[in-house]
Order: C-alpha cells, then structure tokens, then sequence
C-alpha cells in the first residue's frame, strides 16, 4: 500500500514538473509548436550516460553480441514474441489517443499472432497483409494530449528518456499493461515476476543487438556522443508522437526558417 | 543592320537556353547514389573508398551550407576571420565524417521514390535503403538546396526521420552551451577529431 502511495505521489510530482519544464512558465501546450527539450539535469544525466555505457561495454553488448550469433529462427521469433507483447501496451494508447480503429486491428494482430503465431513468434498477422505495427506508449500518448516533454533524463540501465516519457512508464505499473498485472500483480501459476524480468530483457538485448553497429558508427562519428544520442532521442520521440510514417517532413518544416537564412550560393 | 542586331541577340538567347540544363533533384540524387554505391562495391582498400567517398561528397554537398546551419546561434556571433577558420575545419571534419560512416557499408542499394518540393530552394526526395539479410529495409530523405537548379546539393540526410544536420547542430551546440560559448573550443574538438 505505501509503495504505491509513494509511486502515485512520485508520478504526479514528475507530471507536475513536467508540466512546468515544458511549458517554460507559460502555458504551452500546442500540439502543433516544436517541442523543445531542456537538459535540466545535464551534469547528473551525462555522468549516468557514462555508468550506461560502462554496464553497455561489459554486460550489454557482449550478451547482445552473442544473442545475435543465435541461430536465425531463435532471434526472430524472440523479437516477434516481445513485439508481440507489446500490443498489450499499444492497444490501451490506440484507444486514448481516439484510434479505435488501429485499436481493433492491433487487437486482430495480438489475437492472430498468439494463437496462430505460436506465442507471438511467428508475425502471422504481417504476412496475412495487417498494415505495419507501430508501437504506442503513455509517453506517447501524453505527447499527443499536448504534454510537453519536460525535462531530458538519463535513466541508469534504461536510457535516454524525459519526465513526460518516465511518468508514462509509470502507468504502465498502475493497470496500464496488462502482461505486467497478469505476471507480477496476477495470482496464477504460469507467470511470475521473473518471467515479467525476463521479457523485457529480451527487448532491450533484441533492441541492442539489431543497432550494434549503427551505434558503433555512431559513436566513432561523433564529437559529444552524449549530445548526439540526446539529438536522436527526441527527434524519434517527436515523430512517433506526430505518428509521421515517414517521419521527415513535418521534422523539415520545423527547422525551414532556420535553413532558408543559409546561403552559401 | 537592325534587324541582324535582333537576329544577333535572338540567336545568342537561343545559345543560352539550349546550354543551360537545370537537373532534376531525383534524377542528382539517384546519380550520385550510384557513384556512392559503385565505389563501395568496388574491390580496393579502404582507405581509397574513403577518398573516393569524400571526392563524391565535395562535388555533391553544399559543405559550406551544412557548416553553416550546424554553428546554429552562433554564426550570427563570430568574425570574418573566425569563420575563415571555421569552415577550414569543418570541411575536414564534414568529409572525415561523411566518409567514414559510409565505408562501412559494402553494396548498399539505394532507390529514389519520389520528392516533393517544399520551395523554390529546396525539394525532398524520398529513397530507401533495400533490406538485404542483415537489416531491414531504411528509408531515407535528401534535402536537396536547388535555388541553382543547375547545380543542386545535397544539404541534410534524414535517416528514417532523424536529420544529421539537426542531430550535427544540437552536437555543436551541447559543444559551445557547456564551454560558455566559446567557439575555440569547438574549432579544437573539429581539429582533434579530423586529426585522429
């Protein structure tokens, strides 16, 4: 009882600075304005990017290394299992931010790739024609209610995130995913916590071991690593909230005045 | 006689229409794909793909633009002779940059799908980057600056909806933000980083 006590009070402090961070004392919260981030926390957050890419260098990568020398069809149907469950997050943020639409295909999608995809591992939905997954989450959905991202955070083990982003994981320990209250919360004998544990290991090794080298590459061409990934983050964050397919131009035209001032012919 | 000065001028106008070929920003962008990707196909060391490389990249990036647009802010603030030196040293770090991200892939296909013209200055043309067995399928977007139709360059690369530019502009900020803006330092990292 007091945990969730302390995670409720927790979460709406973080929402409430969030609030206040990305609104600049002002209220802004235009869905259509650029977003912009602000590295309240720079100091603490580039010395926890340093612990991260210490644990990265001795623990992730090389378990990521060898995950990827895993035969194929052992990959493949671990990435297609945790993408799988993931729908459970999807489903819930389809619905809040008023798709229901996507929220019934995505729904066809988890029941289709459960039963006919053995668990999740085979994408039978994809190659039945269901249009292209994309996942959701609360951060997301905040993002799309007009919340802005608040403050830039680096969190130890997990990486790049903002307050916005953070207390949208929140939610997911408060109902918001079902596969966390059916295995840790839930009274049955199949799941448990560690197998909770173990799925979400599982995406973050299957996330590293698909960008070894894009990350390698990455880091050699860059001259503030720290900066760069910072970079990334929320421009990715930014089009998965505008839910840009192709992610570029809405990105473009935000930065057009500043590009229309160089002139170099 | 006048009418062998309008005939003169008709003619000379004619010359000038015929000789001047504006090109297409996904026809340049296809092109020069190409010649990346026949260079990184192609059975020589790496360090000759590399000078390949930064050879296509100074014919077809407007190098000083991009330089420009990544000093953000501060390109308001610094002196003739500053960015003299400025862009002396970007251009190494630009082309050792560039090059070294793109030798690492070996046969990419690329194909342009489309574009689509924001303005007079600049067109966006669309490609992928086809799968093969080890990655997926990568789209990625040219901002092409055409206010010389003729000459078009390439200004920012937006890899499945992530600029380098943008990504190049925030790096060279968190640079000059966290050294009270001193350009110094940042003309220091472009040097060590080229130098390395």
């Amino acid at each position: 009882m007091f945990r969730k006590l302390a995670i409720t009070i927790t979460t709406v402090i973080l929402i409430s600075l969030n609030a206040y961070a990305g609104s600049d004392g002002e209220v802004l919260l235009k869905k259509d304005q650029p977003e912009e981030i602000k590295d309240c926390f720079e100091k603490l957050n580039r010395a926890t990017f340093a612990l991260n890419q210490g644990l990265d260098k001795t623990i992730i990568k090389p378990i990521a290394k060898g995950y990827r020398n895993l035969p194929t069809p052992i990959q493949k149907g671990t990435s297609n299992a945790v993408r799988n469950l993931s729908n459970l997050i999807t489903i819930p943020n389809n619905i809040l931010q008023g798709d229901i639409k996507l929220a019934i295909i995505n729904t066809g999608r988890l029941v289709v790739n459960t039963t006919v995809g053995l668990l999740g591992t085979i994408d039978v939905a994809n190659k039945m024609g269901f249009p292209k997954y994309e996942k959701e989450d609360y951060g997301q959905t905040l993002g799309t209610w007009g919340v802005g991202p608040g403050c830039y955070l680096v969190l130890p083990v997990l990486g790049p995130s903002t307050i916005r982003d953070t207390a949208g994981s929140f939610v997911n320990i408060f109902g918001g995913d079902p596969w966390y209250n059916a295995s840790i919360q839930g009274n049955n004998e199949f799941l448990n916590d560690s197998i909770y544990i173990t799925s979400k290991a599982l995406s973050g090794i299957d996330f590293r071991a698909n960008n070894i080298e894009s990350i390698e590459n990455l880091e050699k061409n860059s001259i503030d690593f720290y900066a760069s990934v910072r970079s990334l983050y929320t421009q990715d964050r930014e089009n998965k909230i505008k839910n840009n397919q192709r992610g570029s131009i809405e990105v473009l035209y935000k930065d057009e005045e500043d590009w229309e001032e160089i002139d170099s012919q | 006689m006048k009418f062998k000065k309008i005939l003169l001028i008709l003619i000379l106008l004619n010359l000038n229409n015929t000789y001047v070929f504006s090109i297409e920003p996904d026809i340049f962008v296809q092109s020069t794909v190409n010649r990346a990707s026949d260079t990184l196909s192609r059975n020589i060391s790496k360090e000759k793909k590399i000078n390949e490389l930064k050879k296509i990249a100074k014919d077809t990036v407007d190098i000083r633009g991009v330089g420009f647009y990544s000093l953000g802010s501060a390109r308001s603030t610094i002196n003739d002779q500053q960015k003299k030196e400025y862009f002396d040293l970007f251009e190494n770090y630009f082309l050792k940059s560039f090059s070294s991200r793109l030798s690492e892939y070996t046969n990419p296909k690329i194909e342009v799908q489309g574009k689509e013209v924001i303005n007079k200055n600049y067109t966006i043309v669309n490609s992928i980057l086809i799968a093969t067995s080890d990655r997926p399928e990568i789209k990625i977007d040219w901002r092409v600056y055409t206010k010389n139709p003729e000459n078009p360059l390439i200004r920012d690369l937006i890899i499945e909806g992530l600029s380098l530019a943008r990504t190049q502009k925030e790096e060279f900020a968190s640079i000059l933000n966290s050294n009270d803006g001193n350009i110094e330092v940042l003309f220091k990292t472009l040097e060590e980083f080229s130098k390395n």
